[in-house]
C-alpha cells in the first residue's frame, strides 16, 4: 500500500528531496556562489514538475486514506503554483544579485515553501491541510525577512510571523471544533456530516474560523493588514512571489475545503464568502487609491482580485470554480508582468517605488510603457484584454449563482479600482516631465516577461489559450 | 437586372466616397453618373419589358430574431418600375448637371477642398437608398431606405456646412423627419403586431381581417385598419411635408439646386405618395383615415399654394410649388385613385425637376443670386433656360385643350386628380380647395417667369452684365426633361387613368369588376376615338408601353369571369366598391373644364400684374397688408412651432442640462469620486497604523463579524 501511496506524492517528494540535497551540498561546498545555478537548477525543477504534473497525470487517487488528493483540480492548480514560482525565481536572480541577496538559502526555501503549496492543494484531510500551510506560511516568513540588515524587511517578516501564527491558531482551532463536532478529520468523513439543513452550530463556527485562517493567506478583508506592510518591507522579487503562488494555493485550498468537506452546505457558506469578496474588492479599490508606492499599490491591487476571485467561489457552483480558477491565472499572469516591470524600476542602481517617478516614461521607454499600459488596464478589466474576461466569469457565476447584489458590487468596485491602475498609465503618458525619473532597468530577462505577459493579456483574448476548458475539467472534479 | 439597378448607385457611392483619391474627382464624378446612366437605362428596360405581374427577388436574409423574419428583397411590380424610372432618371440628370453646377463653389477653397467627390457620392447614396425604399418588399426594408434618404437629405441639405442656415436647415429637415417617422415606425410596430410579420404580401392578405379588429392604443380602442393607415400616413407626411410637418421643405432649398431638384422636388418627398399607395390594400380598409388624407392633402394644396404668390426667392417657390403639388397626390390617393396618384408623381417630377434644374441655371447664370426682384429680362441672356422653364411652367400650370387627352403632362395629370376629388367627395371641400390652388399655382409659376425672363433687368447691373448661359451638361439634362414634360401625360394616360381594365392591367391587378367591364365596353367607343385622335403622337410609346392594348377586349372579358380582386394582388388595391374612377371619367363637363379656368384666370392676372401694370402688386400688398404679411410669413407656422414646441423643447434641455445633469449627476458623481471614496481611502490609511495590535484586532473583530453575519444569514435558515 505505502508504494502506491508514496507514487502518488512522488512530484512532493523529488521536490523536497531536492530541496534537502542541494542545501546540503550548498552548505559543504560554494554557498552562495552555487546560488545562482540553484536558482536555475530550481526554476528548472519546477518547470520539469509543472509539465510532468501537466502532461501525466489523471483521474482521481487518493493517498494516506484519503489524506492526500490527487485530482484535476491539485493537478490544474499546481501547474500555476509551479510555473508562477519559476517565472518570479527567473526575474528575481539580477535584482537579488545587485543587491547582494542573492543566497543560495532563497531558491531552496522557495522550493520548500512550493512544497507546501503542493500539499496544501492536495490536501483531503484537516491534518494535512495544516501541514502543508504551515509548510508553505514558515519558508515565507523566512524569506519575507530575507533581507536582514534592513529594519523594513526585519519588520515585515515579523508582523507576517506573529499574524500569520495568529491565523493559524485560528485555524487550529477551527479544526479541532470540526473535529469534535464531526468526529472526523477528513474532508470525506465531515462531508456526510456537514449537510444542509443539519448542520450543528459547532461545525459552523468552526468552518468560519477555518475560513477566517485562510482567508488570512490569501489576503482578503478583514484579514489583509498584513499584505501592504509585507509587501513593502519585504525584497520586491519575494513579493511578487507572495502576490502570486501562495495566493493560489490558498484560494485552492479554500475551495478544497468548501467543496470537498462542506460541499453539501453550500447555503451555509455562500453568504459568508460573499461577504468577505464584497469587503476585499471595495478595501482594496479604496485603500488603494491614497498609495504612491507601487508595491504597497499592488498590494492593495491583489485584495481587491482575491474578492473578485472570491465571487467565483462565492457561486458556490461548478462554473463559480472554473471562474475562480481562470481568474487566479490570469492574475498570476498579470502580476508576473507588472512585478517583472516593478523590478526593472530604478534610479541610479536604486529600486524605485514610488509611482510618481513613473512621470513621462512613455517618452523614455515607449515600448515598455505600451507593454505597462496594457498590463494596467488588463488589471482595471478593460475590455478587450484578458482580465476583462477574468472578471467575466466572476461576474457571470455569481449572477448565475443567484448573487445578482454581488456582481453589482464587483462592478461598482471594478470602477472605483479602474483609478489607480488609469492614474499609473496617465503619469506614464500625460504626466508633468520630472527630473528624477527611471534610468536603467534593462534587464532582457524582466524585459521578456514584461513583454510576454503582455502579449498573453492581448492574444489571449482569442481562447485564452485553452484554460476555460482546463479550468472546466478541474473544477469539475471538485463540484459534485 | 434589378440587383444591378439597387446596387450601382451604391457601387458608385463607395468609389466615389472612399476611392476619389485614388480615381481623382473627375474619375469620381464619372463613374457615379457612369453607374446611374447605366442604372437609369436597366429602370427603362425593366419598366417597358417587365410585365405588370409581382415578382420577387431575394437578395439576403436580412434579420431573423424570433417570429420577425425580415428578407433583403426587391419587390418588382408597376409602383416599382415606375419609381424605379422616376428615380433612376431624374437622378442620372442630375448628376449630370452638377458637373456643370458644382465645377466652382465659393462655399469651399478651389482646389483645396475636394467637395466635388464627396457631393456625387452624397447623391448617389441617395439614389440607392431610395431605389432601396421603393423596392422593398417589406416594411423593414423599407424604412431602412426610408431613413437612408432621409440621412443622404441630411448631409446635402447642410453640403455648404459654412453655413450656419444650412445647417440649421438640415437639423430642422431631420428632426421634423423624426416627428413623422416616430409615426411610421409605431404603424409597423402595430402591424407585426396584429400580423406578425412585416412582408407586404402577408400584410395586404390580412388587410380585410385588420378593418374587423380593435386595437387599444392610448387608452382608447380604434379600429386596427384605421389606426394603422393613420400613423402610416403620419410618416408620409414628414417625408412628404404635409401641412404641420412640412416645415422642413423651404428650408432644405439651402442645399445645393441639384440637391432641390432629385430630393426635395421629384423623388424623396414623393416617398409618402409612394408609401400611401403602396400600403393602398390596408389603406383602403381605412375609410375615416383615407378621408384626412383627403382633407390634410387638399389644405395642403391650397395653403402652400397662397404662400407661393408672395415668396421671393425662386427656389422657395417652387418648393411651395413642390409641397402643394404633393397635396394634389395625396388628395387623389385620399379618395382611392392610387393610380393617378402616382400618375401625377410621374409627371410632377419630370415637370417639377426641370423647373428645378433650370431655377439652378438661373442661379448660376446670375452668379448665385436667388431674389426675383433682382431678375428680369434674362430672356435673351438665357435662352435655353428660358424655353426649358417655359415648358416647365406650361406643364405644372396645366396647358391643354380641354376635353381632350392633348397637353403638356400637368394638364393630364392634375385634371385627373381634380376630376378624382369631384367625384371622391362630391364635388365637396377637396374638389375646390385644388381647383384654387390650380389657379394660385398658375399665378405663381407665371409670376415666377414674368418676374425672370420678362421685364427689364433690376437688382446689380454687374451681375446682369455678366449673365452668362449654362454649360451644354447642364442644358442637356433640361432637355430631356422638357421631352418628359411635354409627351409624359399623354404616352402613360390610359395606364394610369383611362378605364379601369387598361389601369387594371397596367398594374397587374388580376381581376376586374364584372359590372364595371360592361360599362368599360360603353365608354369603350368614346376612347377609341380619342385614341385614334392622339394616334399620331404617342403611338410609339404606347406600342412599346402597353403591347396587350390592343387585346383589351378579350382580356376584359376573362377578367370578367372572375371574382373581385384580393387585396395585394397587384401593385395597388382598389376596393369593390371604390368607383371614383368611372365617376371622375364621367363627371360633368364644369368639372374637367374647371383647371383649365382656373389656371387661365391665374396667367391673366399675372400677365395683368407683372407685364401690363407693375405697379398693382405692390398696391395690392399696401392695402391688404396683414394679408400679405400672413402669406409671406407662411402662415407663422415657423413661429407657431418656435413658441410652442423649440422654445419649451430648449427650456426644458437647458433644465435637465444644468439642473438634472449638471447639479444632480454630476454633483452626486463628484461628490462621490471626490468626497466619499477618498474619506474611505483616508480611512483605510488611518487603519493601516503599522501596529501589530491592531491588525490583530482587525481580525479578531473580522471572525466576530463573521460568525455572527454567519449565524444570521447562513445558519438561520
Amino acid at each position: 500500500m505505502i508504494s502506491a501511496d508514496l507514487t502518488i506524492i512522488l512530484p512532493e517528494i523529488v521536490l523536497s528531496l531536492f530541496a534537502m540535497a542541494a542545501l546540503l551540498v550548498a552548505v559543504y561546498t560554494g554557498k552562495d556562489k552555487l546560488a545562482p545555478v540553484l536558482l536555475w537548477a530550481t526554476a528548472a525543477v519546477f518547470l520539469a514538475l509543472a509539465l510532468w504534473i501537466g502532461t501525466t497525470g489523471s483521474g482521481l487517487r487518493l493517498g494516506f486514506g484519503g489524506m492526500f488528493v490527487d485530482d484535476g483540480f491539485a493537478r490544474f492548480a499546481k501547474v500555476t503554483i509551479l510555473t508562477a514560482a519559476a517565472a518570479v525565481l527567473l526575474m528575481s536572480e539580477g535584482y537579488m544579485a545587485r543587491r547582494g541577496l542573492l543566497r543560495f538559502e532563497y531558491p531552496l526555501l522557495v522550493a520548500l515553501a512550493v512544497v507546501g503549496m503542493m500539499v496544501m492543494v492536495s490536501a483531503g484531510d484537516l491534518m494535512a491541510l495544516y501541514m502543508g500551510l504551515e509548510l508553505q506560511s514558515l519558508a515565507l516568513y523566512v524569506i519575507a525577512s530575507l533581507r536582514r540588515e534592513s529594519p523594513k524587511s526585519t519588520e515585515a517578516g515579523l508582523k507576517y510571523f506573529v499574524l500569520g501564527a495568529l491565523s493559524s491558531g485560528l485555524l487550529l482551532y477551527g479544526a479541532s471544533l470540526i473535529y469534535g463536532y464531526a468526529g472526523t478529520t477528513t474532508f470525506i468523513g465531515i462531508v456526510r456530516t456537514a449537510t444542509e439543513g443539519e448542520m450543528s452550530l459547532g461545525l459552523l463556527i468552526g468552518l468560519v474560523l477555518l475560513i477566517s485562517g485562510l482567508a488570512f493567506k490569501v489576503s482578503a478583508v478583514p484579514f489583509h493588514m498584513w499584505t501592504p506592510d509585507v509587501y513593502e518591507g519585504a525584497p520586491t522579487p519575494v513579493t511578487a512571489f507572495f502576490a502570486t503562488a501562495p495566493k493560489v494555493a490558498a484560494m485552492a485550498l479554500l475551495a478544497r475545503v468548501l467543496h470537498d468537506a462542506f460541499g453539501g452546505a453550500v447555503g451555509q457558506w455562500q453568504q459568508v464568502i460573499a461577504l468577505i469578496a464584497v469587503l476585499s474588492m471595495f478595501w482594496g479599490s479604496i485603500a488603494a487609491i491614497g498609495q504612491r508606492d507601487i508595491k504597497r499599490l499592488m498590494a492593495y491591487s491583489s485584495i481587491a482580485h482575491m474578492g473578485y476571485a472570491l465571487m467565483g467561489l462565492a457561486a458556490g457552483t461548478l462554473l463559480g470554480v472554473q471562474a475562480m480558477l481562470i481568474y487566479m491565472a490570469i492574475y498570476v499572469a498579470m502580476n508576473v508582468g507588472t512585478f517583472a516591470f516593478i523590478l526593472s524600476m530604478e534610479r541610479d542602481g536604486q529600486p524605485v517605488t514610488d509611482i510618481r517617478a513613473l512621470n513621462m516614461y512613455a517618452r523614455q521607454a515607449p515600448g515598455k510603457a505600451l507593454a505597462v499600459l496594457v498590463l494596467m488596464f488588463s488589471l482595471a478589466g478593460v475590455p478587450p484584454l484578458v482580465g476583462f474576461f477574468g472578471k467575466l466569469y466572476v461576474l457571470r457565476a455569481a449572477y448565475e449563482g443567484g448573487l445578482v447584489w454581488l456582481a453589482l458590487a464587483g462592478m461598482i468596485a471594478s470602477v472605483i479600482g479602474a483609478y489607480y491602475y488609469l492614474r499609473i498609465v496617465y503619469y506614464m503618458y500625460f504626466g508633468e516631465e520630472r527630473e528624477d525619473g527611471l534610468d536603467g532597468g534593462r534587464s532582457p530577462v524582466l524585459w521578456g516577461f514584461l513583454m510576454a505577459s503582455a502579449v498573453v493579456m492581448v492574444v489571449g483574448v482569442v481562447n485564452l489559450f485553452g484554460i476555460e476548458g482546463a479550468a472546466q475539467a478541474a473544477a469539475a472534479t471538485l463540484v459534485r | 437586372m434589378a440587383t444591378i439597378i439597387l446596387f450601382a448607385p451604391l457601387l458608385g457611392a463607395l468609389i466615389a466616397g472612399f476611392g476619389w483619391r485614388v480615381i481623382s474627382i473627375k474619375g469620381a464624378q464619372w463613374v457615379t453618373t457612369g453607374l446611374l446612366f447605366l442604372a437609369c437605362a436597366l429602370s427603362w428596360i425593366v419598366f417597358l419589358t417587365h410585365g405588370p405581374e409581382t415578382e420577387t427577388i431575394n437578395i439576403l436574409r436580412f434579420i431573423e430574431s424570433g417570429t420577425l423574419s425580415v428578407d433583403w428583397s426587391i419587390r418588382l411590380d408597376r409602383l416599382t418600375s415606375i419609381m424605379l424610372i422616376v428615380v433612376t432618371t431624374v437622378s442620372a440628370l442630375v448628376h449630370l448637371y452638377s458637373f456643370g453646377y458644382m465645377a466652382h463653389d465659393e462655399n469651399f477653397r478651389e482646389g483645396e477642398e475636394s467637395y466635388r467627390a464627396r457631393f456625387f457620392a452624397y447623391l448617389s447614396f441617395f439614389t440607392f437608398a431610395m431605389l432601396a425604399l421603393v423596392t422593398s418588399d417589406n416594411l423593414v426594408q423599407m424604412f431602412f431606405g426610408w431613413e437612408g434618404v432621409g440621412v443622404a437629405s441630411y448631409l446635402l441639405i447642410g453640403f455648404y456646412y459654412r453655413k450656419p442656415s444650412a445647417n440649421a436647415a438640415a437639423i430642422k429637415a431631420f428632426v421634423v423627419n423624426r416627428v413623422g417617422d416616430f409615426g411610421f415606425a409605431l404603424g409597423i410596430f402595430a402591424l407585426f403586431y396584429l400580423t406578425d410579420s412585416v412582408n407586404f404580401d402577408v400584410i395586404f392578405a390580412a388587410a380585410p381581417e385588420l378593418a374587423e379588429t380593435q386595437l387599444t392604443f392610448l387608452w382608447t380602442s380604434w379600429n386596427a385598419a384605421e389606426l394603422v393607415a393613420f400613423l402610416l400616413f403620419v410618416g408620409a407626411m414628414g417625408k412628404s411635408a404635409q401641412l404641420f410637418l412640412h416645415t422642413w421643405l423651404p428650408d432644405a432649398m439651402e442645399g445645393p439646386t441639384p440637391v432641390s431638384a432629385l430630393i426635395h422636388a421629384a423623388t424623396m418627398v414623393t416617398a409618402g405618395v409612394f408609401l400611401v399607395c403602396r400600403m393602398s390594400p390596408v389603406m383602403e380598409f381605412a375609410p375615416y383615415a383615407m378621408a384626412f388624407v383627403t382633407v390634410l392633402g387638399a389644405t395642403t394644396a391650397f395653403v402652400a399654394a397662397t404662400i407661393g404668390l408672395v415668396q421671393t426667392d425662386i427656389k422657395r417657390v417652387i418648393a411651395y410649388s413642390t409641397m402643394s403639388q404633393l397635396g394634389y397626390m395625396f388628395v387623389a390617393a385620399g379618395v382611392g385613385v392610387y393610380s393617378v396618384a402616382m400618375f401625377h408623381l410621374f409627371t410632377h417630377a419630370f415637370f417639377k425637376a426641370m423647373l428645378f434644374l433650370g431655377a439652378g441655371s438661373v442661379i448660376h447664370g446670375m452668379h448665385h443670386e436667388q431674389d426675383m426682384r433682382n431678375y428680369g429680362g434674362l430672356r435673351k441672356k438665357l435662352p435655353y433656360t428660358f424655353w426649358a422653364m417655359l415648358i416647365g411652367t406650361l406643364a405644372i400650370t396645366g396647358v391643354g385643350i380641354p376635353l381632350t387627352h392633348i397637353g403638356f403632362a400637368g394638364f393630364l395629370s392634375k385634371d385627373a386628380v381634380i376630376e378624382s376629388a369631384w367625384a371622391g367627395t362630391a364635388g365637396g371641400y377637396a374638389f375646390w380647395m385644388l381647383v384654387i390652388a390650380a389657379l394660385f399655382t398658375s399665378f405663381y409659376s407665371w409670376r415666377l417667369m414674368f418676374l425672370t425672363f420678362w421685364g427689364t433687368p433690376r437688382g446689380d447691373r454687374h451681375t446682369h452684365e455678366h449673365a452668362h448661359e449654362s454649360p451644354m451638361v447642364m442644358l442637356v439634362p433640361l432637355g430631356v426633361l422638357a421631352v418628359g414634360s411635354v409627351f409624359a401625360g399623354m404616352v402613360w394616360y390610359n395606364s394610369f387613368f383611362g378605364d379601369h381594365a387598361s389601369v387594371n392591367r397596367f398594374f397587374g391587378v388580376p381581376v376586374a369588376h364584372a359590372e364595371e367591364a360592361a360599362a368599360d365596353h360603353g365608354e369603350g367607343p368614346g376612347e377609341a376615338i380619342e385614341e385614334l385622335a392622339e394616334g399620331d403622337l404617342e403611338s410609339a410609346g404606347e406600342a412599346v408601353a402597353e403591347p396587350t392594348d390592343a387585346h383589351g377586349p378579350a382580356g376584359e372579358g376573362e377578367y370578367a369571369a372572375g371574382d373581385y380582386p384580393a387585396p395585394g394582388q397587384g401593385a395597388i388595391y382598389m376596393a369593390p366598391d371604390n368607383h371614383v374612377m368611372d365617376d371622375a371619367h364621367h363627371a360633368p363637363v364644369w368639372v374637367k373644364v374647371s383647371p383649365f379656368v382656373a389656371m387661365l384666370i391665374g396667367f391673366l392676372v399675372a400677365v395683368w400684374f407683372y407685364i401690363l401694370q407693375p405697379s398693382v402688386p405692390g398696391r395690392l400688398a399696401e392695402s391688404q397688408r396683414p394679408l400679405y404679411l400672413f402669406l409671406l410669413n407662411k402662415w407663422y407656422f415657423d413661429e407657431i412651432y418656435d413658441f410652442v414646441f423649440v422654445r419649451p423643447a430648449k427650456g426644458l434641455g437647458r433644465l435637465l442640462w444644468r439642473r438634472g445633469d449638471g447639479s444632480v449627476i454630476d454633483g452626486s458623481i463628484n461628490g462621490l469620486a471626490m468626497g466619499v471614496v477618498p474619506f474611505f481611502t483616508r480611512l483605510a490609511g488611518r487603519a493601516q497604523s503599522g501596529y501589530i495590535f491592531t491588525y490583530a484586532f482587525a481580525m479578531v473583530i473580522g471572525i466576530a463579524i463573521l460568525i455572527t453575519w454567519m449565524t444570521l444569514s447562513g445558519g438561520g435558515n
